[in-house]
Parts: structure tokens; sequence; C-alpha cells
């Protein structure tokens, strides 16, 4: 099981260390920062790192790498979904998960790691649980306790621990009782130079937040759940009710959680909401080269496309350009030799352009014509995939709750990329 | 106002400072203190004094600070364990507490003390908490367990906490049952023959049952606890398979990857005929490419452990090529492993895809990406053969970028794309030249040196690349030096005539200039090779090689058995047994899949998997056999007076089983590369010579003969042949002496007035007389046999050479050889029986008789199929037509009519073996040109091979 926890700053300085067996010596951290030296990109260090005696597991998260030491065979994804139910904690406890929060913090973290893990073996990971243990810190509560000499620990065993419904605790009470759910959709697509695509997939994701009062019982039915064959659901969804009739029924943890998340592949067809045009082209021996990119919509079902950030890598040839772009701002960094063009919204009766020239080093052979080009969006109410929920209900309350469902569509982690010729003869 | 101000304190007197407040009277000035202390701990800073004053803290009723000293307990009581034994108290007072979460944080801090002492009373509490009424309290004493059983093993067993905690399996609250499964795992894993979990129906129901209600930490637990555990038959097997499906869609991807290895090893006992079992083939995929959406980390260990199981089950994945098509942001550890996952999914339906995705790939940035894609190009032409041509233009292009690592990657998987398809795609060795120089990475230099040693006799500058490389032998890396001397040794044996200087160059570097064992070694085994059997050495150097596999890097299956069975562990991720990594895992038993128990079908790997490995025994037999057949011949031999026959075997000749039958002469390797054999003997000398004056490192008793003996040989050379008009060959060395036990043989055939002669130079090398000699010999394709004894008249004294001239009758027994012209020969004498194999130039059957009458020849000619003929090329002769005609004529080759057309002359002509098959060939020659065309046509056209030879011979001396 996890035997010790370290944190590395970006400057590879641990700056905090937790052990829940036998201390482990810090100097084995020495393995890890080795390969964070022969690393070239920080999010390029191996997760599972190998040493003499012991194993480390790392994940990066707000540039801060969360080691953890193994020794005896652990499941590598156990660790590493621990870790991540770590950096969530914190950032739910502190708002952001920086060094510095953490260091602020340091007594609450170093609570809540105990709290978390004993032995090795999870214990409380449901913030719902957490919080009834170990109070968040919040500026009133800190006066609070200076003044009462009161503490912000729990004395009382959480009710949720040990109920069938483990995230959800009881008596909880709101003047206001509402649900919230967030259908976001990411967009994932390669798309190649000749305008096909190469690969599209959905991820999508259901985010609620509920805050009603009591154990309400919430089913949610959707226009066209055949759609959804890919699912990941939060422990609280009933899977049986899911198999026969497609409907999610769930009591739901109080506030903000992720009810589900799903893919649509590529074998459903995905519509890329937008595209590009473009024509970038160097002359051998001249030192100029022009460069034009229209962006336009399609497929958005009359609604508009939003915050489109355009950005490519250029050639290491191209030593300035000299643009000229019908909306939006864009700079160019000559030495990443990255062009990125802030466009904003995009208007179908004029599509948004960016033109001029790029003035290229003196001698250096004609570089690649076809850079990846990179576009980030966001589409509100839609959800590209064509999921729509149908109704939500709840049982087991008298009130009435006050509810609410958006939709939107943005690009993934991965925008389209363009890349060049990709045809095969 | 926030914790950072706990760091803030870096005076000297800190720790004084901080002694003073832990034990002011004020709780929240001593709450503040513990902080203090705390946050020291944190950063590593040694806190150790404070001891007993934080211990002194402890005895609080705020939680908070009780919490913060136990934290602080944990840290430090195995440094000061006296010190901790003064907390004892208070921890078994507080398990006594009435409230369950004060309860617990006592047993469960207790149990991170390690120190025997307090261990010791942990003992009583612990047990009342495993039966505490509170499910909270148990669940926590469940794991205490596994701690003590860590600190102390004995003593958990004989206070029977095992049976308690197997007890706790039954529990009625999930969470219990699941720690309780948590803490016998890893108590089970430093015991593995401890049978602590002793799996049944039962238990598994309630497993099962504990499995949906308990958390997503619990389920990991419970779900490789039933991974463990092997159905009794598949109806079990098909009903937990149903239960723990639902598992696949829990967002925790530990979850899901936990409930994929149990699937997978029970699938394996599912009937394939089952409907369910195509149900569950489709309900995998699903959740394997939702693991891919998610952070880089978690793909990393999804994507190594996807691996494993698309070798497992190919089918699974087959249709998902395009989500392991690699994202530009993804970190590199993920690039690399989609990649190999694209290669395995490479099949003839994606292929043209997979090809232009790697093609992309090639021209990115990462330079360890691009070299892989590179690999990843090549592994595609080996597994599709389809794709190979494209694979190979698409490599081709490649290198024409001049990236110097690409280029390199380019060569180095070429030279595999060689060993799958011999002889398709050697047309690109001249670009590959061409990159010689660009060349800096021993892998790469290697590969290149391989490609020039195999096909040494396409490239026609080979020896001077090879030079080339020879240059800085020294400098050069283990892999790369190993490569050029195995290349150069290969050239030798195929172009000997021109590499000898080369060749005697690089054994010399090898062996006496070289630190390096391995090296040295493979110097010395190609020298003793060339110098003693340069045959075998042409067998062993030039063996035709297995193609490679399919897929190199396939698990081997028991290997791939044992890690499905660890899917989703550290194993998995590094595709290794656990007992082969894990430290502390004494003795892990292997895992095995479950025997299908459906039609006793046997469990069926992935294609190809075994083909690596079992190719090179598969290989040896073919050869083994045909000569083991004629060993027994061999043995059989008579050898006393050649005229009486085959006799029973005396025994004594069984023993000689130790003889080389690959054994031969340097004409016969010359002779097996059709070259001419004269032409070969200007070369030969120059060998011995290189041979002869080698340095000492050389052991004397193989040194010596060898070179003497060539030496002898070439004194002999001119003078044998002169007495007949029809070429005779030099003299070689038959037999070494070495190898029999100091008799010489050289040797030589001719024809002289209708007789067939073989010329013997016997040698007495030893220190004794020789006397008693005898020949025989083995089958033949002609029926060779001698017509007398083997007349030595007087016995043969140490260094002595007498001359025998043996004749031989067509009358023997018949039995083709290969080549046709191959005599194996025993020889007797008064030590022991030698044997030796010889090729004999076909001419010497050529009979007086042989002139066909013209019409009969054009009768013949027209008579014979076409297929039968056989058209050679006869290079850099310069006789003109009627000086041909006689030389051939003396060896009775006969022209029987000549034909002028366009400054072209035809010489028609026929030869007639012993055995009475007719040759017929066509000789043109042109005037100016040194080149001749020679047709036959025979209706046996095996003999047509010997034929031109003898043509080569004749005309050239």
């Amino acid at each position: 099981m996890i035997h010790s926890l370290f944190l590395v700053n970006s400057s590879g300085d641990i700056f905090l260390e937790k052990h829940w067996k036998s201390v482990v010596s810090r100097s084995v951290c020495d393995y890890f920062f080795e390969a964070q030296e022969r690393a070239s990109e920080p999010e390029n260090v191996p997760p599972v790192i190998p040493t003499p005696h012991h194993y480390l597991i790392s994940v990066l998260r707000h540039r801060i790498y969360f080691v953890a030491v193994i020794q005896s065979e652990v499941p590598p994804l156990f660790v590493i979904e621990f870790l991540h139910r770590v950096v969530d904690t914190f950032q739910d406890y502190f708002g952001v998960c920086t060094e510095a929060a953490i260091k602020d913090n340091v007594v609450v973290v170093y609570e809540l790691l105990e709290e978390m893990l004993d032995n090795g073996f999870p214990l409380a990971t449901e913030s719902n649980i957490l919080k009834e243990l170990i109070k968040p810190p919040t500026i009133l509560r800190t006066v609070v306790n200076t003044i009462t000499g009161s503490t912000n620990v729990g004395e009382q065993l959480p009710t949720g621990q040990l109920s069938v419904v483990p995230w959800r605790r009881t008596g909880v009470k709101y003047t206001n009782n509402e649900a919230y759910f967030d259908v976001v959709e990411e967009i994932d697509a390669i798309i190649d130079k000749s305008g096909s695509t190469i690969t599209a997939e959905i991820q999508g994701v259901i985010d609620a937040c509920v805050k009603l009062s009591g154990m309400p019982d919430l089913t949610l039915s959707f226009m066209n759940p055949r759609l959804l064959d890919d699912v990941s659901f939060h422990p609280c969804v009933r899977f049986k009710r899911w198999e026969a009739e497609r409907i999610l029924s769930f009591i739901p943890p109080d506030g903000n959680f992720r009810l589900l998340s799903y893919h649509v592949s590529s074998q459903n067809l995905v519509a890329i909401p937008v595209y590009v045009k473009h024509n970038i082209t160097f002359r051998e021996g001249s030192s100029q080269g022009r460069f034009e990119l229209t962006l336009g919509p399609k497929q958005t079902m009359g609604k508009a496309v939003e915050s489109v950030l355009v950005s490519s890598q250029l050639p290491r040839g191209v030593l300035n350009v000299n643009l000229n772009p019908s909306q939006g701002t864009y700079t160019f960094d000559p030495v990443t030799k990255l062009l990125s063009w802030d466009v904003g919204k995009i208007n179908p009766q004029k599509l948004p352009s960016l033109k001029g020239s790029m003035s290229l080093q003196a001698g250096a052979s004609k570089p690649d014509e076809n850079p990846t080009i990179n576009i980030q969006f966001k589409i509100q109410q839609m959800a590209i995939s064509g999921l729509k929920v149908n109704r939500l209900d709840m049982y087991g309350e008298k009130y009435k709750p006050f509810k609410g469902i958006k939709y939107m569509t943005k690009a993934g982690k991965v925008p389209e990329g363009r890349r060049d010729e990709a045809a095969l003869p | 106002m926030t914790d950072s101000k706990y760091f803030t304190t870096t005076k000297k007197g800190e720790i004084f400072e901080l002694k003073a407040e832990l034990n002011s009277d004020k709780k929240e000035k001593k709450k503040e203190a513990v902080k203090k202390v705390i946050a020291s701990m944190t950063v590593g800073k040694d806190v150790s004094a404070l001891f007993p004053d934080v211990v002194n803290c402890m005895q609080t009723d705020n939680l908070e600070l009780k919490k913060l000293v136990y934290l602080y307990l944990m840290n430090y009581a195995k440094s000061q364990p006296d010190m901790a034994i003064m907390a004892v108290n208070t921890f078994v007072k507080d398990c006594e507490d009435p409230n369950p979460l004060i309860r617990a944080l006592a047993v469960r801090t207790m149990g991170c003390i390690r120190v025997d002492k307090i261990t010791e009373y942990l003992c009583e509490p612990l047990r009342k908490c495993l039966k505490d009424e509170d499910p909270y309290v148990r669940k926590t004493a469940a794991v205490c367990v596994a701690k003590l059983h860590d600190i102390n093993a004995q003593l958990v067993e004989d206070q029977g906490f095992l049976d308690t905690l197997k007890d706790l399996i039954s529990d009625s609250n999930p969470m219990v049952v699941a720690n309780a499964v948590a803490a016998l795992s890893e108590i089970a894993e430093s015991h593995p023959n401890s049978n602590l979990l002793d799996l049944n129906p039962q238990t598994i129901n309630k497993l099962l049952t504990a499995l949906n209600e308990c958390t997503e930490w619990g389920q990991i637990f419970i779900l490789d606890c039933l991974a463990n555990y092997t159905p009794r038959d598949d109806r079990e097997s098909q009903s937990i398979c149903e239960r723990v499906t639902p598992r696949l869609s829990h967002a925790n991807s530990a979850v899901v990857l936990s409930a994929v290895k149990v699937l997978m090893k029970f699938m394996e006992m599912l009937p394939k005929d089952l409907d369910y079992y195509g149900t569950l083939l489709k309900k995998l995929a699903p959740p394997l490419v939702t693991l891919l959406s998610a952070e880089p980390e978690l793909q990393y260990v999804a994507l190594r452990n996807i691996n494993l199981i698309v070798q497992k089950r190919p089918e699974i994945l087959k249709h998902e090529m395009k989500v392991f098509f690699v994202k530009y942001n993804d970190p590199i550890y993920v690039k690399l492993e989609k990649l190999d996952i694209m290669i395995r999914l490479a099949s003839q339906a994606n292929i043209a895809q997979v090809l232009a995705e790697l093609k992309e790939y090639a021209t990115e940035v990462d330079v360890d990406f691009v070299r892989k894609a590179v690999r990843a190009i090549g592994r595609c032409a080996i597994k599709v053969e389809q794709s190979a041509e494209r694979c190979v233009s698409t490599l081709l292009d490649l290198i024409q970028t001049k990236v110097n690592y690409v280029v390199q990657e380019a060569i180095v998987v070429i030279k595999d794309i060689f060993r799958k398809y011999p002889n398709k795609y050697e047309s690109v060795i001249a670009t590959l030249c061409e990159n010689l120089d660009s060349l800096d990475e021993p892998e790469a230099r290697a590969a290149m040196i391989w490609i020039v040693g195999e096909y040494a006799e396409r490239i026609d500058n080979a020896d001077e690349l090879l030079e080339s490389f020879l240059e800085g032998f020294h400098d050069e890396s283990t892999q790369v030096q190993l490569q050029l001397l195995t290349a150069i040794v290969k050239l030798f044996l195929k172009k000997p005539t021109e590499t000898q200087e080369l060749v005697q160059q690089v054994l010399s570097l090898a062996t006496q200039d070289s630190d390096n064992p391995d090296l040295r070694d493979r110097g010395y085994i190609y020298w003793r090779l060339l110098s003693t059997d340069p045959v075998a050495a042409k067998e062993v150097v030039l063996a035709e090689k297995p193609l490679i596999s399919e897929e190199t890097d396939l698990i081997e299956p028991t290997l791939l058995d044992e890690l499905i069975c660890h899917i989703g562990s550290l194993a998995s991720v590094y595709h290794k047994p656990p007992s082969a990594f894990v430290e502390g895992s004494r003795g892990v038993q292997h895992k095995r899949l479950p025997p299908r128990s459906g039609s006793g079908e046997s469990t069926e790997s992935p294609e190809g998997a075994h083909s690596g490995g079992a190719a090179i025994p598969e290989a040896v037999p073919a050869v083994i056999p045909s000569q083991g057949d004629l060993l027994g011949d061999l043995l059989n031999l008579d050898l006393g007076p050649p005229t009486t026959g085959v006799a029973p075997a005396p025994t004594s000749a069984m023993q000689m089983g130790a003889m080389d039958l690959l054994g031969g002469g340097l004409d016969s390797l010359m002779g097996d590369d059709s070259e001419p054999l004269g032409g070969d003997i200007g070369g030969s000398p120059a060998i011995g010579a290189g041979f002869g004056g080698t340095p000492a490192v050389m052991p004397a008793s193989l040194n010596a003969p060898v070179g003497g003996g060539l030496g002898d040989l070439f004194d002999l050379g001119g003078g044998v042949g002169t007495t007949t008009s029809a070429y005779v060959a030099p003299k070689t060395v038959w037999l070494l002496a070495m190898k029999a036990k100091g008799l010489e043989i050289a040797g030589t055939f001719s024809r002289r007035g209708g007789v067939i002669h073989m010329e013997l130079s016997l040698t007495n090398k030893a220190m004794s007389v020789m006397t008693d000699f005898a020949i025989q010999f083995n089958r033949n394709s002609f029926g060779l046999a001698p017509a007398g004894p083997l007349q030595v008249l007087t016995p043969l004294s140490p260094n002595q050479t007498t001359e025998v001239s043996l004749p031989l009758s067509t009358v023997g027994p018949v039995m083709k050889m290969e080549p046709l012209n191959n005599l194996q020969v025993a020889v007797k004498n008064n030590i022991d029986v030698f044997y030796f194999s010889c090729l004999y130039p076909i001419s010497i059957l050529f009979v007086e008789d042989g002139k066909m009458e013209r019409q009969v020849f054009l009768a013949t000619w027209k008579d014979i199929p076409n297929e039968n003929e056989a058209q050679f090329h006869i290079k850099d002769c310069h006789l003109n037509s009627d000086a041909a005609s006689s030389k051939l004529q003396s060896s009775n080759i006969f022209t029987i009519a000549k034909r002028t057309v366009d400054n072209q002359d035809m010489l028609y002509q026929s030869i007639k073996l012993t055995n009475g098959i007719w040759v017929l060939a066509e000789l043109r020659l042109q005037a100016g040109n040194s080149n001749y065309t020679l047709s036959l046509k025979c209706r046996a056209p095996e003999v047509s091979q010997c034929v031109l030879q003898c043509y080569e011979t004749v005309l050239k001396n």
C-alpha cells in the first residue's frame, strides 16, 4: 500500500512529506529527480519509476509533483486515483492547489492526509465526509476559533461514513432547494490537410450542483440514451436501473459532484462544428512567405461559436510575421515561434480571417508548409453529440426544487489539429 | 493568519522556544506550539528532541490537539521507544472511550507506532476493537491487524487475530468486509502459502454482495481478491462475471481495471461458443477506450495493460485503432505506448491509416518518438506482408530527408525487413550505401555492416566499404566490431579471391589487438573454421537464417497468461512476473489462468507467438538428416581390397562417428562457389601464406601443418598434369594432417588414355611410419570406384611424400550426391581410418567416343525439351573459336559443326558421359568480346552446372 507521499515543486524541492508506515528517507526522491532531469518537458516524467527498494508513482498537477512511494505490489492506478483525490480535496478545501496554499494550511493538509489514508489503506476520501471530520478553513472560522479556542476538527463520527449512502451526510437543510446540471462536451479531433477527419471523439460529463434538503432521490432521463454506451458513473448511480431502463436513478451527494462521464466514439459520426481554410506558402530562395487563414462555423444548429482561439507552431525558419486579422488580436512569439490568434466570436456573415506575410531567416531552406493548427472554442447551449435531458424528477421529499440544465460544447484537451498531408498514394 | 507562520521561526533557539510553549498553561498556546512542531516535521526538520513535551500534551479533551500529538507520535516513537511507553496508558484509556471516533483513532495510532514494547500492550485493546459494536471501529481495527502483522507477525498468529480477521469477511457491514479483505491480502502477500484467503463459493458470494455497497477503494480490494479465486465450473465463472460487469462503468479507473482483470481471467473458463462470451467481449472494449481519455498518468498504466490485453485477446480492441492515434500534446511516455499498441493492432484492414499516421510521427520534433515511429514502420512491414512494399518506400522517403537519426533508425529496420523478405527489396541497398558516412550510432553502423556482409555478392565495392569501417576498428563499439568481423568473414567466403588480406587483417585485429573476450573468441572460431574446414565455415557463417517472426517483442505465452492475472498491478506495467521484481514478496506463487472447462480446447495463443524461438531448432534438423544418412553409408564401407565389394561394417569404424562430414578442402569451397577451379589457385597461395605467416598466437599445431601443407602443394602443382593434353587441375589438399593423425592427402583427377585416374600425394606428417594403405569410395553419382588397390609400395616414413595414381572405374554403386560431383572417400592405414570428401571435375567422365553424328545432333537437339536448356555466360576468355575447339577436344568435348553468323562463331559440340548421358552444347564466341555464351541441352539437366565448370576450367587454362 502507499507508504509515503512527497510533494515536489517545479524547482525540484520537496516541500512536504508524509509517511503512513515507517519513515522513508527523502533520498528516495533522487531517482525521481533523475527522471525529471532526463525529461524534456515537466509533463514527460514517467508516472512509474522503479528504484532498488521502492516504486515511485507520481502525478503532476498544478505544477506540483505528487510522488507516492510504494514498496509492495500495489495497483498503480489505485495510487494515481488516490493522488488525484488528494489534489481534488486540496482544491476543494483551499480553493487552489498551489505550493503557497498547501504551505499556508500545512496542518490541515497533514490532518487531511492522515484522515484519507491509514497504513496505506484509503480511509475517507469523500469530500462530504472529510468536511465533517475536518472543517475547511475560512477566514470567519479562523477568527472564531482564535476567540473561542474551539477547533476545526469535528468531534462526532461522520454520519455518512457507515451508511449505505456514504457520499451523503444526513440532516442537510437549505432554504432554497436547487439542482443544477451542466452537460459539458469536449470534442477532440485531428483533421488532415485536405479537411477529412482522422479521428474525432467526444468526451462528455454531466457535472451537478445539488443543494437539496433531506434525502432526495432523483431520477434523470434522456431523450436519446442510446448515445451513452460508454459511461462511468458516480457511485451513487443505481446501475441496475440504468441497465434495465436507461434512467439515472440516484441519491445525490451534497454539493458539487460529477454524476457521469461518457465517451462518444468516432464510430458514431461526430460532426466538427468549425472549419479552417488555410494557405501557407514559402517560395524557394525567397525570404518571404504568405500566410492566410479563414475560419467558419459548420453544423452548429444556429448556436454561436465563441471564445475562439487559434494557435499554431510556425516552422523554425520563420523570423517574424506581419499579419492582419479581420477581427480579434494576434501575437507571435519569435522565440517559441508560437502564433496565437484570439478570434472571439465567429460571425457567420463575416468570416474571421488572418492574412499577411512572414519573414524568413535568410538562407534557410524552405520550411515545412504544414504546421499544426489548434483551435479552441466554446458553443453554449448545445451538446455536439446531440445528448438531451428529458426530465428530472425527485422522490422522497415533499418540497419543490428549482431545477436547471445547461449545455456546452468546447474543444477538448487536444483541439483540432491540422496535420500536414496524411493521404496515402 | 495562516499556517505558513509556523515555518518562519528559524532562530537558533527555536527548539528551546517551542519547549517553553509546549509546557505553557494556556491550551491555545499549547496547540499552536504543537502545530509548529508538526509543521517542522512535515518539511523534514528533526524535532524529536521535543518528544516528552509533546507527549505531555496528549491527555486532553481537545480532539484536534490529540490528533496532532498522535501524528507526532507516529513519526518519532521509533526513535524514542522508552518515551513512547509513556503514551501507552493514554492509548489504552482512549480505546475505552464512549466516542467511537476516539476508540478508532487510538487503535489506529497504536498500530502505527512501530515499537515492540508498545505492540504488546496493543493486543488487548485490538481484540476488543475487532469485536466493537461500531463498524467504524471494526474496520479500523481490521487494518490495524495488518499493521501489527508487519511489525510482529508471530504475535498476530499467536493471538489468533488472523481468525478474527477471517470472521470479519462475513461481517454485516460492507466497509468492514472490504478492509478485512485488504488486510488479509496484504498479510497473504508476505505469506504466500498460508492460505489465509480461503475462498469458497460462500465467501465469494459475501464478497460479491459487499462489492456493490462498499467504497471504491474497497471495491478494488475485493476485486483483486476475487481474481485469485478459481471457479469450479463455467457456470459459476459466468455468474461471477455477470456480477462484476457493472464495475466496468465505475468512475474510478482502478476499479475498472481490477474488474477487467477478473473478467479477463474468468473468461478463460467460458466456452467460446457461449453467447455470453461474445457479450462479454463487447462489454470490455468501451471501458478500456474510456481509460484513454483520462489523465496521462492513468493513460500510461492503462496502455501498458491494454498492451497485454491486445496480445491475449486481439479481438476486443481490433476496431478501436483510432483511439490509439497519438495526440500532439500527449506526454512522450503515452506516445510511445500508443505506438506500440498501434503496431499490435495493425492489420491488412487498417494498415493504410496506420502508415499515414506513422509517417506523420516520423516528422515530429521529439527524437525518441520519431525513432520509435520509424521502427514502427519497419514492424508494420514485417507484420503485414501486403504493406511491406509501401513501408519500404516510406522508409526510403524518410532516408531522403537526411535527418541523421531518422536515417539511422531506417537502416536498422530495413535490416529486419531484409531478414523477413529476403531477395525482395535488395534494390534499395544502393540508397543505403549512400548514407554510410552519416551513420554514427553503433546500432545503425552494425546494421549497415550486416547488410553489406550479407549481400556482399551484390555490392561491387563491399570490400572497400568494409575496409573503410576497419580503419577505426578499435574505436568502434563491441556490437560494431563483432558485426564487422562476421561481415568480413562472410565477404571472404563469398569472394575469397579478393579479400584474403582484409579477412586476415580483421582476424588479427580481433584476436591480437582486442581485449574483448567475445570478440577474441569469435575471431578464433572463425579463424579455425576457415583454416581447418572452409566448407564448414561456409555452412556455419553463411547458413540460411530463419525468417524473423512477425512480432519479435511478443510476450512469451506463459508469462502473458501470468501477467493477465496481474492486470492493473505493477507487474503489468513492467511486463515482468511479480516474483521478478517486487521486494518482500518472498516466493510469490505464480498465478495461472484457469483452464477452459468446455470442450478441452487448449488455451489459444496469439498467432505467431511461438514462431520466434522455434524456427531455429527447426532449421537445424533440416541440415542434419541428409548428412546423417551419408554418415551411415560411409561407416558401412568395407576398407578391404576394393574388388570384394561391400562387406559387413567393421565395428571399429563405427566409433569414428566423430569425423567431420562437412569436411573438404579449399577446393571444394571454391568449387561450391562455381568459380573456376584454376582461377582460384592464384589466390590460394596467398591464403596459405597468410595463414602460415600469422601470429604466434595461433597454436603451433594448427598453424604449421596448414601453411606447410599448402606450400608443399604448390610446389608440386605445376608438374602433375603435364603428361596429358587434357587439362588437369593442380592437386589440392583433401585431407588435412591434423585431422588424420598426421596423414595429409592432396590430390586431383585426370583422364589418361580413356582411364580415369585419381592422382594422390600422401604425406606423412606424423612421427611414426605409416603402412597398410587402403582406399574406398562411398556410393556416388556416377559410380566411381577404385579399379585396383591403393599401391603404396613402401612404408611411408615421417616427412615423406609419395605419389600414387589410382585408376578408377565407373561400375561402382550409384547414389545421387549433392553436389553431383561430390565424392566421399575413406582412407585407411595402420593408424586409423580417415574420411574426406572431394569434388571431381566432371570432364574425367567425358568418353573418347563422344562425337555425335551431325544428323543425330540436330535431331537430338530438337528432341530435348526446351526446359532442359541451360544458358551460361563464360567471362574473360580470350581464345578464338579454333583454339577453343581444340582445347575442348582434348578434354573430349567434340566440335561437330561450326557456323559463323554476323561475325559470331557458333560451335556445336557434343559430350558423352561414362554412364551414356549425352550433353549437347552450343558455344557462341564473338571476336573482340571475351564473354562466351554457352547453351547446354541434356536429358539430365542436373549435369549442366558441372559441365559448365568444365568448360570454364578447360577454356581458361
